[in-house]
């Protein structure tokens, strides 16, 4: 019977909301896991640049993050897709209210397993692959193979992204939930058969799978993520900004900290990370902030 | 003569008082024990109420999809997770109970006092290894292994979750019938002997049957394990929410569910009132499971006397 009761604290853990325990003086960021690594270098850099300020970082998901900000539990969501009306009207209930801050610029990569002789897809054979209407990969010029799919979980915003600007519909159920980016990059490395999709800081200079390339329509320019000028003419597809939610206008603590993700310095980490600096129409979008 | 029973007759009252003050003590931990249990159930039925009534038992317990944040439109049926935990926890049974067992009749039989003394603690040792360890395990070292075996293009499925939650359910299992067995009377396997059965006979016939009452016990509480354990079938199962069709299928449990769901959703919408329920579910689940555990042991006990 003690057994039971332990299970029963178990499922109790798991369920009971975490609450914040975490001093308020200290700005705490949640969110994307496309956006961890590159928010915690920032939040590292600016540390260092003046000591005795504190930025906590988590990670979770864009879902996670955004329904941490909805919910008052950290001052900064991080998210790689916008926030849905249904969350802004969530928000407003509890009088919070969301404003957006670029910070990067994110090309989505396609990979495949190294093997694979498949290296470009259309738009279209993408989305049929992810809904699973094409279940083989001699369907889209490779061999005679099924198709392996590894996306990401529900609460994240690439899945998100992915499903709304590729598939246009519901991922079959057929496709693996992986636990993050990099559990995508290792599980493709080791499957001939696998298809995914991550943020392109996670296969820079990674061995055992290629970047797909991706063309609009049939017949189009094939655009890759790993190439400056595709990114910066829109002529890839799968670009995305990413993101930073605050509630109202930043108090000065978080102010200092958004200003330092988007100064020149702030950016060259962004780049160094592997993803690309903001554009001018953002940057734009951020002056209303007064960053 | 006087003075002695008086001094008797007060220590005996002052131990008295004593004894009814750490009686009131732990009927108080007791109590504790019964309204924590009483209140997360009641949260649990509580939170689940605004489910049952935007979701419907039928949509529930009849869909076999379950998509809260679907393109089109969200749906919310449990039998795919429900299939999924179940056959997670009994192919990890299918693994640790002829193991656990098996391991217990040579700790107790056949072992050396000196291999016994190394053995026993480092299957102890076993339980305390935290389950991110175990399911990384499983991405990188059985994840590849079961791929090969089976010819398969990964090896994100059930049978990579049950042999992870074997893994982790063995500790229980061995240790509580190592103990089953050994508290079986000396007279029973003297008796057999000296009838002229072997010693496998013996073992076989009559340690593991006097013992079954402490087994079936250990068996349970590995299930209850196997149920309950979230972040090991999270990572090494593949989570594709499709209704499994063989164990080589990817699967997705309740528990995984919740640890995946929970964080990102918005409170008090139907989604986490959903989730919600799928606790609750879990929750009768593992209350049923003790429930026959506990009836069984009462009956071996009454046999065994």
């Amino acid at each position: 019977m003690t057994h039971w009761f332990r299970i029963v604290l178990i499922t109790g853990m798991c369920l009971l909301p975490a609450t914040n325990v975490f001093a308020r003086s200290m700005v705490q960021v949640k969110g994307s896991d496309t956006l961890i690594n590159l928010v915690q270098k920032l939040a590292e850099a600016y540390m260092q640049k003046y000591p005795g300020k504190v930025i906590a970082v988590t990670g979770g998901g864009s879902g996670t993050g955004i329904a941490a900000l909805v919910n008052g539990k950290c001052d900064v969501a991080n998210s790689s897709r916008l926030i849905k009306d249904k969350e802004i009207a969530q928000a407003r209930e509890r009088k919070i209210n969301p404003k957006r801050v670029v910070i990067a610029i994110d090309g989505l990569c396609v990979v495949t397993n190294a093997k694979n002789p498949v290296n470009k897809l259309t738009m279209d054979q993408l989305g049929k692959i992810f809904r699973g209407e094409i279940k083989n990969w001699k369907d889209v010029g490779g061999e005679n193979r099924p198709i392996t799919l590894y996306g990401r979980q529900s609460n994240s915003g690439t899945y998100d992204f992915f499903m709304e600007l590729v598939l246009k519909g519901d991922y079959t159920p057929k496709m693996n939930q992986m636990n993050g980016n990099a559990q995508i990059v290792e599980a493709i490395k080791q499957d001939l058969s696998g298809i995914g999709y991550v943020g392109v800081g996670y296969v820079r200079d990674t061995k055992g799978v290629i970047v797909v390339k991706v063309a609009a329509k049939a017949g189009g320019y094939y655009g890759s993520p790993l190439n400056q000028p595709d990114v910066d003419t829109g002529k890839y597809p799968l670009i995305r900004p990413l993101q930073q939610y605050v509630n109202g206008m930043p108090k000065p603590l978080v102010r200092d900290f958004l200003a330092f993700e988007l100064s020149k310095e702030g950016q060259e980490i962004v780049k160094q990370e592997g993803f690309f600096a903001i554009q001018p129409e953002y940057a734009k979008l951020n002056k209303n902030l007064g960053l | 003569m006087t003075r002695k029973t008086d001094d008797s007759s007060k220590r005996t009252r002052r131990a008295r008082r004593k004894e009814s003050a750490i009686h009131g003590l732990f009927f108080l931990n007791g109590a504790l024990v019964v309204a924590v249990l009483l209140g997360i159930f009641v949260l649990l039925v509580v939170t689940s109420i605004p489910a049952f009534r935007e979701i419907g038992l039928r949509e529930f317990l009849g869909n076999t999809n379950w998509n809260p944040t679907s393109f089109v439109r969200s749906s919310y049926g449990i039998l795919a997770m429900l299939v999924s935990t179940f056959m997670v926890t009994l192919g990890a049974l299918a693994i640790a109970v002829p193991l656990g067992i098996g391991t217990a009749a040579y700790l107790t039989e056949v072992a050396s006092r000196r291999v016994r003394e190394i053995a026993k603690p480092v299957v102890e040792i076993l339980a305390g290894i935290p389950s991110v360890v175990i399911g990384f395990l499983g991405i990188v070292l059985v994840g590849p292994a079961i791929a090969r075996v089976f010819h398969l293009p990964n090896g994100l499925n059930a049978v990579n979750g049950s042999i992870l939650l074997a893994i982790m359910a063995l500790p229980t299992i061995v240790s509580l019938s190592e103990d089953a067995l050994r508290s079986v009377p000396r007279s029973y396997e003297e008796a057999s002997l000296a009838l002229g059965a072997t010693r496998w006979q013996t073992l076989i016939r009559v340690k593991i049957p006097a013992a079954s009452s402490g087994t079936t016990a250990a068996c349970m509480l590995g299930m209850g394990r196997a149920i309950g354990e979230t972040m090991t079938v999270l990572m090494a199962t593949g989570c594709a929410p499709a209704m499994p069709t063989s164990f080589l299928d990817s699967v997705r449990t309740m528990t995984a569910t919740i640890a995946i769901e929970l964080g990102e959703v918005p409170y008090n919408t139907t989604h986490y009132y959903a989730l919600f329920t799928v606790g609750l579910v879990l929750f009768i689940i593992t209350f049923i499971v003790n429930m026959i555990s506990d009836i069984v042991l009462r009956k071996y006990q009454k046999v065994s006397r």
